[in-house]
C-alpha cells in the first residue's frame, strides 16, 4: 500500500507506481492515476475553478488547454497541493491520487509533492547549486546520503531527460549556465530525480524557441511510457502533437474531455469547436 | 515681441547655469566631508599609528607612547559578542518576516523595526544600563556587546528581509514542488539565494556599531588595562578614543586621531567588502 500519510523513516523508499495500481475498483479497462470529483477553487471571493469532474488515466499524457485565465494552472496546481502556498486559497471536492484522497486531514502536502512532480513555466534551476546538485537536491534534502545511489540517479535523470550527452562533462558547472532549453530539461531532470509517479507540467516550452521544444515534445512522448503526464498548454498544436487525451477548460469550467484525436476532429461541444478552430481564446 | 522672447530665453539659460551649480555644490558638499575628515585624520594621525599604537597598553599620564592594543582587542571581542545576540536574532527574525506571518502582523514588526532603527544609540546604553548594570553592580563587557547587539537586530532583520523577498518565487516553488519540507527550503534553497546579502547586511549592521562610543560609554565603561573577563569593565576602540580626546594632553590627542583613523579605515575595509560581495550578487539572483 502507498504510504501518503507519514513521511516514511527511510526517505530512500519513495513508493513505486506498480505497487498499487489495483487499488481502485473503476480500473478495469483504463488504470486511472487521478480522479477529481466536483473540484472547486477560490481566490479570495474570486471562483477560479468550478466544480470539475474528470478522470486522468495513467501512463498517458493528458493536455489542459483553453484560453488565458480559464484556470488550467489552478487545475494543475490542486494535483499536487501547490495551490496552497497562494495565500486565500480555497478549494473544495476530493482528488485522489491511486485512490488516495489527497486532501484528507493526515496527508502531508510535501509527500504528495514528492510523488507528483512539477515542471514549470519559466525554467528555474537554483542559481547557487551545480547542475549535478540541481538534479540531486530533491534526494540530498530528503535525506538521502548515499554517493553511489545519488550519482547513479543523477546519471539516470540526466539520461531520461536527455541531457546527459550535453552536461556530462560540466556537472560541476552552474545550472544557470545552460542554455533555456537545456535549463528547462535540467528541471524535468531535477522533477525525474526523486521520482515521481506522475509530472506535471505547466506550460513548459512557453519560453522556449521552436528546436528546444521539440526536444521537449520528444522527451514527453518518451517518458509516457513510465509516468503518467499532465501538461497546461496554451498551444493547440502542441496539445494536439503531444497529448492522448485532452481537456478543454473555460472560465474555470470543464466544457469537455476526451481522447486528443475526438476533441480534435469531432468535439462535441460548440464552445470546444469554436475554440479548436480559432475563432475565440 | 522678439526681444521679449529674447530676454526669456537668456532668463531659462541663466535659471539652467544656477540650478546646475547649485545641485554640482550639493553634490561636492556631500562628498567633501569624507574627503576632508579622511585628511585630517591622516594628518593627525597617521604619525602615531605605529608598531606600539597596535601592541602595547596606554602608558600612565606623563609618559609618551603606549598604544591602544587593549582598545582594538577589547572592541573585536564586543563587537563578536554584538553579533553573536544580533545576528541570529536580526537573521531569523528577517526570515520570519519575509517567509511566515501574517500580512497585519508582520507590518507591525516592520514598524516597530524602523523606530528600533531611528532609536538614538545612547538609548540602548541608558537601556541597558538599567537592565544590566545596575542590577549586576558592575559595567561590563557583556553588557557592552549586549547593548551593541541590541543596536543590530533591527538593522539586521530588515536587510534580511529585503533580500528574501528579492528571491523569486520559482525557487520556492521548484524546491517545494520536489517534495522538501518548508525549513528546508527557506534553509538551502532561499537563504542559500540570498546569501550574499544577508552577509552584506550583517556587514553594514558591524560597520555601524564598529564606531558606536554613547552606548558603550555606560556599559563597557573601558579599561586601560587587558581584560579578558567579560564580567569587568572592557576597553573599545572609540571609548579610548573619546577618553583621550577630551583629556587635556598632546600625547593622548594624537593617539585618538590614530585611534579615529584606524577605526575610520576599520569601517572603509568592511565597506569595501560589502561592494565587493554585491557587485558578485547581481548574477546569482536572476
Amino acid at each position: 500500500m502507498i504510504n501518503l500519510i507519514m513521511p516514511s523513516p527511510d526517505p530512500v523508499v519513495l513508493e513505486r507506481r506498480g505497487d498499487a495500481v489495483e487499488a481502485s475498483p473503476e480500473t478495469e479497462e483504463i488504470a486511472l492515476t487521478f480522479q477529481i470529483k466536483n473540484l472547486s477553487v477560490w481566490y479570495g471571493e474570486k471562483r477560479a475553478i468550478e466544480t470539475v469532474t474528470m478522470d486522468i488515466p495513467s501512463n498517458a499524457v493528458t493536455s489542459i488547454i483553453g484560453p488565458s485565465g480559464c484556470g488550467k494552472s489552478s487545475f494543475l496546481r490542486c494535483l499536487n497541493r501547490m495551490h496552497e502556498l497562494v495565500p486565500r486559497t480555497r478549494m473544495d471536492g476530493t482528488v485522489l491520487l491511486l485512490g488516495q484522497d489527497l486532501y484528507s486531514a493526515d496527508v502531508d502536502p510535501a509527500i504528495v509533492r514528492r510523488r507528483i512532480g512539477m515542471v514549470f513555466q519559466k525554467s528555474n534551476p537554483f542559481p547557487t547549486m551545480s547542475i549535478g546538485d540541481n538534479v540531486t537536491i530533491g534526494l540530498r534534502l530528503n535525506g538521502v546520503r548515499d554517493h553511489k545511489f545519488l550519482n547513479e540517479r543523477l546519471e539516470k535523470s540526466l539520461r531520461m531527460a536527455a541531457l546527459w550527452d550535453e552536461v556530462k562533462d560540466d556537472l560541476h558547472k552552474p545550472g544557470t549556465s545552460l542554455s533555456g532549453g537545456q535549463q528547462q530539461r535540467l528541471c524535468i531532470a531535477r522533477a525525474l530525480a526523486v521520482e515521481p509517479e506522475v509530472v506535471l507540467m505547466d506550460e513548459p516550452c512557453s519560453a522556449l524557441d521552436p528546436i528546444a521544444t521539440a526536444k521537449i515534445e520528444e522527451l514527453i512522448h518518451e517518458l509516457k511510457t513510465q509516468y503518467t503526464i499532465v501538461i497546461v498548454t496554451h498551444n493547440m498544436q502542441q496539445a494536439g502533437r503531444v497529448s492522448d487525451y485532452t481537456a478543454f477548460l473555460y472560465l474555470g469550467k470543464l466544457i469537455e474531455f476526451g481522447p486528443t484525436t475526438k476533441i480534435f476532429t469531432n468535439p462535441s461541444e460548440r464552445q470546444t469547436e469554436d475554440y479548436i478552430t480559432g475563432r475565440f481564446g | 515681441m522678439h526681444a521679449r522672447r529674447a530676454d526669456k530665453h537668456a532668463w531659462r539659460k541663466t535659471k539652467n547655469v544656477l540650478v546646475s551649480a547649485a545641485t554640482f555644490l550639493s553634490a561636492v558638499a556631500v562628498v567633501a566631508p569624507l574627503a576632508l575628515v579622511f585628511f585630517h585624520l591622516v594628518m593627525n594621525g597617521a604619525s602615531s599609528v605605529n608598531w606600539a599604537f597596535f601592541t602595547q597598553l596606554p602608558k600612565p599620564v606623563g609618559v609618551i607612547g603606549g598604544g591602544m592594543a587593549n582598545a582594538i582587542v577589547g572592541s573585536l571581542e564586543l563587537l563578536a559578542l554584538a553579533s553573536a545576540i544580533g545576528v541570529p536574532i536580526g537573521v531569523l527574525g528577517g526570515v520570519y518576516l519575509a517567509e511566515y506571518g501574517s500580512a497585519r502582523a508582520n507590518s507591525t514588526l516592520r514598524f516597530i523595526a524602523d523606530v528600533l532603527n531611528g532609536v538614538p544609540s545612547i538609548t540602548w546604553g541608558v537601556v541597558v544600563y538599567g537592565l544590566v548594570v545596575l542590577r549586576f553592580k558592575s559595567f561590563s563587557g557583556y553588557a557592552g556587546g549586549l547593548a551593541l547587539g541590541l543596536i543590530m537586530v533591527p538593522l539586521i532583520l530588515r536587510t534580511t528581509e529585503e533580500v528574501i523577498l528579492l528571491v523569486p518565487n520559482g525557487y520556492r516553488e521548484a524546491a517545494l514542488a520536489l517534495g522538501i519540507a518548508r525549513w528546508k527550503t527557506i534553509v538551502h534553497v532561499v537563504m542559500k539565494t540570498a546569501s550574499k546579502g544577508i552577509i552584506t547586511g550583517i556587514l553594514l549592521a558591524l560597520a555601524r556599531i564598529g564606531g558606536e562610543t554613547a552606548p558603550l560609554l555606560f556599559t563597557a565603561f573601558g579599561n586601560r588595562f587587558w581584560n579578558h573577563d567579560l564580567a569587568e569593565p572592557i576597553a573599545a576602540l572609540p571609548l579610548q578614543v573619546f577618553t583621550y580626546a577630551i583629556s587635556p594632553y598632546d600625547d593622548w590627542h594624537r593617539q585618538a586621531w590614530a585611534g579615529a583613523l584606524v577605526l575610520v579605515v576599520g569601517i572603509f575595509c568592511v565597506n569595501v567588502l560589502v561592494r565587493i560581495l554585491t557587485r558578485e550578487r547581481k548574477p546569482s539572483i536572476v
